[in-house]
């Protein structure tokens, strides 16, 4: 538990506590059990993709491709449940999967494979997978009342008062915790990121490294782009627009070192709980929506900030406790 | 005699109480050649980073024209008339040579405040002029050579009307016509009155150009003189200086059959007609000054660089080794030698760099076995005495020499039969060194083979059973423990085994 919570994790759930006091008590119906339900479904998609993220800002990467991909995916489950309707509900959400991973394997060809930086190559996807949904989609929505009323409800089903959608994203937290944390390819990717050079000297293979978290990242993209059509109950060219850089801002304020090599899981939904929690708190204390973006932004600096502060002070405590050893 | 332009009087420089400098006097005159002369480690960096601003004495005075006198930046050294030319050399490859020569003094122009490009235009020609300097001032430094990048930084020196101009190895990496050039360049700077610093491991240049020296050994003022009446002799016992014996316990070789044999490693334009034989429980050194290809030599038996020719055998058999994987697979471990670069993953704990190359054996399947994790890295870092709060420290917390037992640990954790390690004291404090030597003796007598590549002539000196000497991408010179001496040792680093 020491572990879980320590450093820039422990800070920001400080900082979450201090919101939700300070808002409950201007607004106490901040506080009921349903707004909270409401806030985790909102950051549910958000959680699970920036663990996507996570792993390849961890190897030194960046994937901007994903609000894109997800939108591909989503709008071509969606065109499929429109015009083929009799498919049943876990293969709509399998073929989801498998796009977003062919998707990311793309990505994740033309990292490791052509040598093209990260930054450049999802830059490029960005824009051929947004046009291929235009393509796909023919500049039109797909509907509610186009979707099969199974596809519309799934995310919604629940269970024990939570829905399906929050136990995906708890599942999706807990498989990679375990992948990040005790497997041999999670202990690769954080040393790729930390030292390229040292994990090579040890025999670590770089670009099956690259090749694996575009492609993970792609696969959970995928899932996101079914849950969030679903949820929404709309596929629209649109979908999506802009959502990478919520999930880098996920990963940047729950304490992932953008230059790669650290950063955790915990740290990331703390993030993007984070980010949900603002965004429900502006609207339920009247901000009036055209400054609700702007405020967003300048909270979302100020955590990172505070991160930056504590994280420094931290880091001084330990040179001072060194020194002392020495 | 007070024709002097600097003088560092008792400079003192510790760090973290390790005696970088320990009371150094230097002086300098105007219109002369001045050799900083020492091994690796002994202080010449580090006196000419307190004389540049770059690093603050913890003790001492510097007197710049009968003036005392504080440096407490870069640009505040450079401002009073002392500039420095790297070993490497620090340029913005993309901008031309005029913008290189102005970077940090853009000529403004008076009346609108707006850079004057025309002005340093000029200005440069000058220079260049003055330099013999076939280049133009908008060429861009990436489409120069070596030494002419070496001459765009004398340019700089000169265009902030330096008084004196510290050159660090500067002709390291320029041809035998480049340094008779370079020679023609300082002549002329001295003949204007500026003083030259000129740090140098190569002995024939300095006493071809320069006109006195100072010799400093393990961060203490050894002595100093005219070049006129000294030997070389004499300057390499002042430079060595101790009784090597005392240092480095004899070690009893019992060395078995032959376990790596390289044949005629070629690669072309770094090194070529690497041959050699290394048996178990041997320490085969290898000496050699800054480019002398020892590291890339290792590098490609090791799988990290390819070869262009030659064969490597081990036990007897051809081997064909694409990457490091297939190197550990045959029982081969590098030890590299910038730690920070190549050796650890600072962001990572103790156990995860440690439990690293060995990632197999810790885990069963895919899953990985914290337990067997820490077995392992107790194990190695108790046996190493890392010391740390614990093995869940992370390593970016620890001291160099701590950092540099993590990646010791790490390596000897892979059970190597042979163990190349590539500078594995340097930048270490004396104790920590010493925990290292022994463990190299101890590995060695448990029959593991160890390359040791070292530029401390006493490192090489007291560890090996035999020595090899590169240069240039050559071997020039192999030894028995017997036969070496830090004279033919030198000299076979510098290419000159004729003398």
């Amino acid at each position: 538990m020491k572990d879980l919570f320590r450093k820039r994790e422990f800070n920001l759930f400080i900082f979450i506590l201090f919101i939700i006091f300070g808002v409950s008590w201007r607004t106490p119906s901040f506080l009921y059990i349903n707004n909270f339900v409401d806030i985790l479904n909102d950051t549910a998609i958000l959680s699970m993709v920036a663990i996507g993220q996570l792993m390849i800002i961890v190897t030194g990467g960046i994937d901007l491709s994903v609000g894109s991909s997800l939108a591909l995916s989503g709008m071509s489950v969606a065109l499929l449940n429109q015009y083929h309707p009799g498919i049943p509900i876990f293969m709509i959400i399998l073929i989801s999967i498998a796009i977003g991973l062919l998707l990311g394997s793309i990505n994740g060809l033309l990292v490791s494979r052509a040598k093209i930086p990260p930054i450049i190559t999802t830059l490029g996807t960005m824009s051929i997978y947004r046009g291929l949904v235009f393509v796909l989609c023919g500049g039109t929505w797909v509907s509610a009342h186009e979707m099969t009323e199974a596809f519309r409800v799934f995310p919604r089903r629940s269970f024990l008062g939570i829905s399906s959608l929050i136990y995906l994203s708890i599942l999706i937290v807990i498989l990679f915790l375990i992948f990040l944390n005790l497997t041999r390819t999670g202990r690769e990717i954080y040393g790729v990121g930390g030292n390229k050079i040292a994990s090579q000297y040890v025999g670590i293979n770089l670009k099956k490294i690259q090749y694996i978290v575009f492609t993970l990242c792609g696969g959970i993209t995928g899932l996101a782009g079914f849950l969030w059509v679903a949820r929404y109950a709309a596929a629209q060219s649109e979908t999506a627009i802009g959502f990478e850089l919520q999930t880098i801002a996920a990963c940047v304020i729950g304490g992932v070192s953008i230059t790669g090599g650290s950063g955790t899981i915990i740290g990331v939904v703390l993030g993007a709980f984070f980010m949900g929690i603002v965004y429900n708190a502006l609207t339920m204390i009247n901000v009036s929506p055209f400054w609700q973006m702007a405020i967003q932004g300048f909270i979302i600096l100020f955590a990172i900030i505070i991160n930056t502060v504590m994280d420094k002070r931290n880091q001084q405590l330990m040179l001072r406790k060194r020194s002392f050893n020495e | 005699m007070n024709n002097c332009i600097i003088e560092m009087k008792e400079i003192k420089k510790y760090f973290y109480g390790v005696k970088a400098l320990d009371g150094v006097d230097f002086k300098v005159r105007t219109g002369e050649v001045h050799a900083l002369i020492g091994e690796n480690g002994a202080g010449k960096s580090t006196l000419v980073k307190i004389l540049t601003g770059v690093y603050q004495p913890t003790a001492g005075t510097i007197i710049l024209n009968d003036k005392p006198v504080q440096f407490p930046s870069p640009q505040i050294s450079q401002k009073a008339g002392i500039s420095a030319i790297h070993q490497e050399a620090t340029m913005f490859p993309d901008l031309s040579v005029m913008e290189n020569i102005f970077m940090g003094h853009h000529i403004r122009n008076k009346s609108n405040g707006l850079l004057s490009w025309r002005e340093m235009k000029d200005k440069t020609q000058i220079l260049l002029d003055k330099l013999e300097l076939d280049i133009r001032p908008d060429t861009k430094v990436n489409n120069l050579s070596v030494a002419q990048r070496h001459m765009v930084e004398i340019a700089k020196a000169l265009s902030l009307d330096a008084k004196v101009v510290i050159m660090d190895e500067p002709t390291s990496a320029l041809t035998l016509k480049e340094v008779e050039y370079l020679y023609k360049i300082i002549r002329k700077l001295k003949s204007e009155g500026k003083a030259i610093i000129f740090i140098s491991h190569k002995f024939e240049e300095v006493f071809e150009i320069a006109d006195y020296f100072t010799v400093l050994r393990d961060g203490k003022y050894i002595g100093e003189g005219t070049i006129a009446d000294i030997t070389v002799d004499k300057i390499v016992q002042m430079v060595i200086g101790r009784s090597l014996e005392q240092m480095y316990p004899k070690l009893e070789a019992e060395q078995g059959n032959i376990i790596l044999k390289v044949e005629n490693l070629t690669k072309i334009g770094v090194f070529k007609n690497i041959s050699f034989d290394l048996h178990k429980g041997e320490i085969l050194g290898f000496f050699g000054l800054v480019g002398a290809g020892r590291s890339e030599v290792m590098q490609t038996i090791f799988g990290i660089d390819t070869k262009t020719s030659g064969e490597v055998f081990i036990d007897g058999e051809k081997v064909y080794i694409a990457n490091p994987s297939d190197a550990m697979n045959l029982g081969l471990a590098y030890l590299p030698e910038d730690r920070q670069i190549q050796g650890a993953i600072l962001a990572m704990n103790i156990r995860e760099n440690i439990t690293l190359p060995i990632i197999d054996r810790t885990s069963r399947h895919i899953f990985l076995d914290r337990n067997k994790e820490f077995e392992i890295t107790d194990e190695y870092g108790k046996y190493i005495e890392i010391k740390a709060s614990g093995w869940e420290q992370l390593v970016e917390d620890l001291s160099g020499g701590n950092q540099q037992k993590v990646v010791l640990a790490k390596w000897i954790a892979t059970k190597p039969r042979i163990l190349i390690m590539d500078e594995p004291t340097k930048g270490i404090d004396v104790a920590t060194k010493a925990t290292v030597h022994n463990f190299i003796s101890e590995l060695a007598k448990k029959g593991i083979a160890i390359i040791l590549i070292s530029s401390e002539l006493p490192e090489i000196l007291g560890m090996s059973n035999n020595v090899i000497v590169m240069h240039e991408g050559v071997i020039t010179a192999k030894f028995t423990r017997e036969e070496a001496n830090s004279k033919k040792i030198i000299r076979a680093a510098i290419g000159s085994i004729s003398k």
